[in-house]
């Protein structure tokens, strides 16, 4: 076969069969369609991107950008996508992007914290961690305003936000042994955990934030009373020696106990985050039953030496009150020093002793009953409460005799009358006295007695030189002489009792028999001389007519002196 | 220079099947084997359209190939996703340099370049150019050659996402990346495959029309 190694003929090649119709462009779906998913990958993934948000942390320690993950309720939330430092380098940046389903848990007060192993006095949370690696806890905040910039805080939170229960503002002077998380007791059981604290913004005091549990929250009332129940109450009094203590953990931990007196009424369960005071102790919470409190300013011009912050006032006996604050006040006006000491009084025991009570809830009536009582004399005064220590009370009391004067109720807090301590008016009384002791003339009169002594030495001198002896030997022959004459005189006495006495008898019986005579003398006398007496009568009618005669002879007498010619001519009627 | 001669410009072709030269000359369009009917052609047909449109979605598959996680990698103490890139630079900082230089070649230059040649040969094919055909037809070959190994990612994300899966102490799982990757290694492959190589030297004959 030659022909097989020639080129062929190409004209006996036969024709392709033609078929129409089957060409497509169909594959042009195969881009179309990825480029479909891709975009729809793409719409989707940029759909889902949740919310970015950034915290801040005072350290990154822990967090890892693309590792750290963030967890509320231990269920991943989010994951942090970078970490930077602030540009003043205070602070760490956390960029953090939240998974979209979980963008609403993003409120204004949810929290952020990063967990890792923590040991505190209390409690060792987070061990996971140590296998883990740290994350970022969150706690979803129940507002409804949503947020992207946090502030994360340093610790957990103590209480979960959605926890039921109620948070209190309990005020306190000092902290003490507590701290977050420390235990809050009710009658032994623990209710609840204070959550922070801070120093209030005067630096006079701390503000603590307590959060009691659901069930129990009802029980802190408007008047409960909160106090440190840290470690052990250990007071030695006249009662004898008395340990008080809340549980072993508040001893080893502290904590806080409240409880709400049944003396003072039911009343309603306190508001969420009302304020209290945090006292320091059961019995002085229990001093201070009195849901009012009034505060007012003693002013005095002496010397508080003694009094302290915290002494009683009291109003005979009776606690009334307590001394808040003491201080020293210079008025440049008049160069005198004074010692506001501001005391805060519970006017409820006040009201104790006023008979007509007012009703509760007056708060107006105390202010009345004050002035009533300043008006009849009620004054505060430094009083001595032991001589020992010298510790000094603030005492009301009722001094009718003082000035009058008025609680000063424009003044904040309103000023109430003082008045000098009686021991101070002791000591100004005592200050006089010396002082009229060292005006006397000491000196002179120390001469005088001098000069006095002196002569009476000298006399008793005299006296000395004097001849004792003969002057006795004197003496003794007058008493003698003396004895002598009594002797003769009581021979003399017996003489009269014998012979005179019956002489003088006779003599007195004869005068009597003349008396007898002069009797009947008088007797006829007073007859001869009696008015129905003859003789009497007699006398009476010469006299009647003497003075008759004498009368015609008067006017005789007279005529005779206007008409002395009658004697003559005779009268002149006869013509 | 001598006329070289090929079957399509005599206008013939031999059939895959049973090797029978035949006519196209006269048919348009689609034409059948006379003996034994397959289907034949002297080029393979709209070689540059399907070439096209597989690179296109190659294309477009590569971007979330490199964004999207290629593995998740859960032990006891951390979970991590990995991009291919990240899976490199984790490899390169933890001093692995050798390892992640192969799948840094091996999973996104190569890729990446095998596209951007079959790119280049269909614009040069489009174009009818008659520059360096020897050199396009020696990168074509390196194309096919190479194309498999790309997979040299999915091979270690299926081995260890089939081997390691010790519940909650260590799970490896292949991520979207993976699929979207696989996808790409794929649809090039195939793109290279339907591009006919014989489409850069039909320039060179006279008359050529494409």
């Amino acid at each position: 076969m030659n022909e097989t190694s020639q080129l062929p003929d190409l004209s006996q090649i036969p024709d392709a069969i033609s078929e129409r119709g089957r060409f497509s462009q169909l594959v042009w779906i195969i881009p179309v369609i990825t480029m479909i998913i891709v975009a729809s990958l793409a719409v989707k993934s940029c759909l889902d991107r949740g919310p970015v948000i950034t915290i801040t942390f005072k350290s990154g320690e822990g967090i890892e950008a693309g590792q750290t993950k963030i967890k509320y309720k231990n269920v991943q939330i989010g994951e942090v996508k970078a970490v930077t430092i602030a540009k003043d380098r205070s602070q760490v940046l956390v960029t953090a992007e939240i998974f979209k389903d979980a963008g609403w848990l993003l409120m204004e007060d949810t929290r952020f914290w990063v967990v890792r192993a923590r040991i505190s006095r209390n409690s060792i949370s987070g061990l996971g961690t140590l296998m883990e690696g740290s994350y970022i806890g969150a706690d979803a905040g129940i507002s409804r305003q949503s947020q992207y910039e946090f502030k994360g805080m340093e610790g957990p939170p103590v209480i979960a936000i959605d926890e039921p229960g109620r948070q209190f503002v309990l005020h306190a002077l000092a902290i003490g042994s507590l701290d977050i998380t420390s235990p809050i007791f009710y009658r032994g059981i623990q209710v609840g955990e204070v959550i922070s604290y801070e120093l209030d913004k005067d630096g006079r005091g701390v503000s603590l934030k307590v959060f009691i549990r659901d069930p129990y929250d009802q029980h802190v009332k408007a008047n409960t009373l909160f106090w440190h129940a840290s470690g052990i109450d250990f007071t030695i009094d006249a009662n004898g020696v008395k340990v008080n203590t809340e549980s072993m953990v508040s001893i080893l931990l502290g904590g806080i106990s409240f409880l709400s007196p049944e003396s003072l009424g039911n009343s309603q369960p306190a508001r969420p985050n009302s304020t209290f005071t945090l006292f320091a102790n059961k019995d002085e919470a229990m001093k201070r039953l009195n849901a009012v409190v009034e505060t007012y300013n003693l002013v005095f011009m002496e010397s508080v030496r003694g009094l302290l912050t915290g002494a009683p006032v009291d109003l005979r006996g009776v606690t009334v009150g307590e001394v808040t604050r003491i201080s020293l006040d210079l008025d440049p006006r008049n160069n005198q020093i004074s010692t506001p000491v501001e005391v805060q009084l519970y006017p409820e025991r006040l009201w104790a002793f006023y008979r007509g009570k007012p009703q509760r809830g007056k708060p107006m009536d105390s202010r009345q009953l004050l002035n009533t009582l300043v008006k009849h004399g009620l004054r505060a005064n430094l009083r001595n409460g032991n001589l020992l220590t010298g510790q000094r009370y603030v005492a009301l009391d009722l001094f009718p005799k003082a000035m009058p004067s008025k609680i000063d109720w424009s003044k904040n807090p309103p000023e109430f009358p003082t008045i000098t301590s009686s021991m101070e008016q002791f000591q100004t009384t005592l200050m006089k006295i010396v002082q009229k002791i060292e005006k006397l003339p000491l000196e002179e009169l120390t001469d005088d007695a001098r000069q006095t002594i002196r002569t009476l030495e000298t006399t008793l001198q005299k006296i000395e030189k004097l001849p004792m002896e003969e002057l006795a030997g004197d003496v003794r022959q007058t008493i003698r002489t003396l004895d002598i004459t009594l002797q003769k005189i009581e021979k003399l006495i017996k003489n009269v009792d014998t012979a005179i006495i019956p002489e003088v008898h006779s003599t007195l019986e004869d005068a009597r028999k003349t008396l007898d005579d002069v009797r009947k003398i008088l007797g006829d006398a007073k007859k001869t001389l009696s008015h129905d007496a003859p003789l009497q009568q007699d006398l009476h009618e010469t006299l009647r007519e003497l003075s008759r005669a004498a009368q015609s002879l008067r006017v005789l007498g007279d005529y005779l002196e206007r008409h002395p010619e009658s004697l003559i001519r005779g009268k002149e009627d006869d013509r | 220079m001598r006329q070289e001669l090929t079957a399509a410009g005599l206008g013939l072709c031999s059939c895959h099947v049973c090797g029978l030269l035949s006519r196209l000359d006269k048919v348009d369009g689609p034409a059948h084997c006379p003996r034994c009917h397959t289907r034949v052609h002297s080029r393979k047909p709209n070689s540059v359209g399907y070439c096209w449109a597989l690179l296109i979605a190659a294309y477009i598959l590569y971007v979330p190939a490199n964004l999207l996680p290629i593995m998740e990698t859960g032990t006891l103490f951390n979970y991590r996703e990995d991009t291919i890139m990240s899976g490199v630079l984790h490899l390169w900082k933890t001093g692995f340099w050798g390892i992640a230089a192969i799948i840094f070649v091996a999973s996104i230059v190569v890729p990446l370049f095998k596209m951007l040649a079959l790119t280049l040969l269909l614009f040069s094919v489009q174009r009818r150019s008659t520059l360096w055909p020897v050199q396009r037809a020696r990168l074509y070959r390196w194309i096919e050659l190479v194309g498999r190994w790309s997979m040299l990612d999915i091979y270690v994300v299926t081995l260890l996402a089939a081997l390691v899966h010790i519940r909650s102490l260590a799970t490896v799982k292949a991520g979207a990346g993976a699929i979207a990757f696989g996808a790409v290694v794929v649809l090039s492959m195939v793109a290279a495959m339907n591009f006919d190589p014989r489409l850069i030297w039909d320039p060179l004959r006279k008359g050529y029309k494409l």
